[in-house]
């Protein structure tokens, strides 16, 4: 048994408002860089809808994950020759308009426009050309809110097994919000796809990251995860992602997506798990037992054998009294009310879901709902339970039946404790979980104070260097070495700065023509 | 001319083997983050995949065919019961062909690049500068092809090996055996030479990564970095 931790990541789909602040202010933080204008670390989707990059879900389009052939895994996109074949030209690369072509404004125009009979604008200009955009076709968030048709919207993969011509009439309509990062995967697609061997998983923490010095930009990567969630710069020529905020995680601190959440929606805590497993776990046969396979991989931080075990492999002791007062153990494991995103693509991530609960409720006060708690059928439910299984069991329902049950039933019990000022047990019989655990429960759900969402040990630098030598050195940096991302042109090159401006020199030469003529 | 082609074929490879060398054992060193294939795909994809595989097999067919044409001491030829005709013969048409290949693949890569307005926006002069120079070079050693096949007996080609392999191992006669041959040929060195000064400062270094490629194929899937 080799023993490793993580810091997961849960999000309450239930909770979310779909605001969009984790994507701004990790966007503000990480990603206001050259080349990386398109790419956003963390982003909010409206399902249903294709989504960002345009159908990133459907993976007959782009290959992404893992496959099972003859009990072996292979990532999707090919075995090693076949990647190392297809770097010349990667048939499987998203193309940038599937995210969005870059785009600012001419704001400029506003305060240097001549005098003109209709008030100036400012149009948009492409960050990839520096001209001038007739219409911005498409954006990171296109779908707001189900924005455009439903003919596109239904693209959408998690369609698959329903009836999708039924959820296009407005009585039937349904959305939820789907905040989505990198799932820092047991089992990572682009780990395995990266020929240079520049993506790794920290040991310590789960994290993975791109050493940008090693990276050599053949971007299977990018094709390799299923997510799309890895962005290759088209400035620096480098791949990109989500570095789980590792110098604020070192330090103890939430991620900036979980710390800002104003819908406190994120949980982040550490999980053991056993790492000899892994291959076994994700080689599942039916990918419905996938979900229960990764589950399996989780070691109880209770359980003083597991301790004793870790302690012997060097886990810090504060790391295993982290991992005993973690909320993503307890939803994922205890409560068995978070899903891993896409299971089916085996890459065992590790950013859960729980799944979104109010739609059902109109249902429950219309009366639909028995009082034992009886989920209604399917029909009954705005949210289609298969489109939920789509997108969080590979298509088995009946852990998510169970997981919304427990969650109703919470509110039930709630409900009978606060109203009636008599706790109601007939509210949470037939449950898995126990009284204890519905109040814990509602405590870290519902209320969910800051140290109970986040319980983050800081790393032990120590252990491994001395602190010393860092003294001085650059900290966190972007671009070569200690810069701050803008790395000056050298001997080695450097690619010119995006001139986004170039045809803004152009007008303003042109209003000035215009004025001194007039 | 004479002392010309001394320096040129008997100095220069010297001068462009260290540039090639300290180059790039400094940009690994030192600038590693600018070590890149710098690939356009994401921006455009179109003409890429013809262009692109067509390009880099026949150069690489190019690359691996004068290194063994060149380099193989003309004694191995000759013990094998190679004649000097026919292995000028087969050189002539493997390189022809791959040379066709490569540049058919070239033309398309700076169409591409030269026509699209998102590529010839985010070109450095560096990238222009690597294509039209591999693009006269590959031109060069295409009508070379027309010169030899006046004279098929071998002894232009063998005087060529000559040269080259006196240059790796470093004997001072190598200009001399230069000196008669025809001037496409000269050109042709002198810009495949150059070729290697400028190695170390654009894109071609990915040329190192993508051979460095083959440890990927006995690698784990997975890799897990410990700390410190």
């Amino acid at each position: 048994m080799k023993i490793r931790a993580q810091i997961g990541m849960v999000l309450n789909l239930d909770k979310c408002i779909g605001c969009h602040t984790c994507s701004v202010t990790c966007k503000n933080v990480w990603t206001s860089r050259d080349g990386v204008e398109y790419a956003w670390f963390n982003n909010v989707e409206t399902k249903p809808g294709v989504g960002y990059p345009k159908e990133w879900e459907n993976q007959d389009k782009y290959n992404g994950g893992w496959v099972l052939k003859n009990n072996k895994l292979k990532p999707r996109q090919g075995g090693k020759l076949k990647i190392m074949a297809n770097i010349f030209a990667n048939p499987d690369l998203p193309q940038i308009d599937d995210y969005y072509e870059p785009f600012t404004y001419d704001y400029e125009h506003l305060q240097n426009a001549p005098d003109m009979k209709t008030p100036p604008t400012a149009r948009p200009v492409s960050v990839l050309t520096g001209k001038k955009m007739d219409k911005i076709k498409w954006g990171p968030n296109w779908e707001d809110d189900l924005g455009g048709e439903f003919s596109k919207r239904s693209k959408d993969a998690l369609f698959e097994g329903i009836q999708k011509e039924m959820m296009s009439t407005f009585e039937n309509t349904f959305m939820m919000y789907l905040p989505r990062l990198c799932e820092h995967c047991l089992n990572p697609a682009c780990v395995a796809s990266c020929p240079s061997g520049s993506i790794y998983k920290r040991e310590d923490d789960g994290i993975v990251l791109i050493d940008q010095d090693k990276c050599r930009g053949w971007r299977m990567c990018v094709s390799g995860c299923p997510y799309k969630k890895i962005y290759y710069n088209w400035v620096s020529g480098k791949s990109e992602k989500c570095i789980f905020c590792y110098p604020r995680i070192e330090g103890g601190q939430p991620t900036v997506c979980s710390e800002t959440c104003v819908g406190r929606i994120r949980y982040l805590g550490v999980l053991l798990y056993d790492a000899d497993k892994i291959e076994d776990a994700a080689s599942a046969e039916d990918p419905k037992d996938l979900y229960q396979s990764q589950l399996d991989l989780f070691l109880d931080p209770n359980d003083p054998e597991v301790i004793a075990e870790a302690l012997k492999q060097g886990i810090p002791q504060s790391w295993l009294d982290a991992a005993k007062k973690s909320p993503v153990y307890k939803m994922a494991v205890d409560w068995k009310v978070a899903f891993p995103l896409h299971p089916e693509y085996r890459t065992l991530p590790m950013v859960w879901y729980i799944p979104p609960l109010s739609p059902i409720q109109s249902a429950v006060e219309q009366g639909v709902i028995g009082d034992k708690g009886i989920i209604p059928g399917i029909k009954e439910l705005r949210i289609p339970v298969r489109y939920l299984a789509n997108l969080l069991t590979a298509g088995k329902e009946e852990p998510i039946v169970e997981a919304l049950e427990t969650m109703i039933a919470m509110r039930r019990y709630m409900r009978s404790k606060s109203v009636d000022a008599q706790p109601d047990l007939s509210t949470i019989e037939n449950l898995h979980v126990s009284e204890e655990q519905i109040n814990e429960m509602y405590q870290i759900m519902a209320i969910a104070n800051y140290e109970d969402r986040f319980v983050i040990p800081s790393s032990h630098k120590e252990m491994v260097e001395d602190a010393f030598q860092d003294k001085a050195s650059c900290g966190f940096s972007f671009g070569n070495g200690c810069s701050d991302g803008a790395s000056k042109e050298s001997l080695f090159g450097k690619k010119q700065s995006p001139i986004v401006f170039t045809d803004m020199i152009n007008d303003r030469n042109r209003n000035k023509e215009k004025e001194s003529n007039s | 001319m004479d002392y010309l082609d001394k320096f040129i074929f008997g100095i220069y490879p010297y001068i462009v083997l260290t540039i090639f060398i300290v180059g790039c054992l400094v940009r690994f060193e030192r600038e590693q983050y600018s070590w890149k294939s710098d690939s356009s795909q994401l921006l455009y994809r179109g003409q890429l995949r013809v262009g692109s595989i067509l390009f880099h097999l026949g150069i690489l067919g190019l690359f691996f065919g004068h290194l063994g044409g060149l380099l193989t001491p003309v004694i191995v030829w000759d013990t094998l019961g190679v004649s000097h005709s026919l292995k000028q013969l087969v050189a002539m048409t493997a390189g022809g062909i791959m040379g066709s290949m490569c540049f058919v693949g070239l033309v398309i890569l700076i169409h591409r690049r030269f026509t699209v307005d998102r590529l010839t926006q985010n070109s450095t002069w560096r990238d222009k500068l690597l294509l039209s120079w591999l693009l006269v070079t590959l031109c060069l050693g295409l009508s070379t092809i027309f010169v030899s096949a006046q004279h098929l007996d071998g002894h232009e080609m063998v005087n060529l090996m000559t040269w080259a392999q006196h240059v790796v191992t470093v004997r001072g006669d190598a200009a001399s055996y230069i000196m008669n041959a025809s001037i496409i040929f000269k050109i042709h060195l002198f810009m495949g030479m150059t070729l290697f000064a400028i190695f170390p400062f654009t894109r071609l270094v990915h040329i190192f990564s993508g051979f460095g490629m083959v440890t990927y194929i006995t690698r784990k899937w997975q890799l897990v970095r410990p700390r410190s």
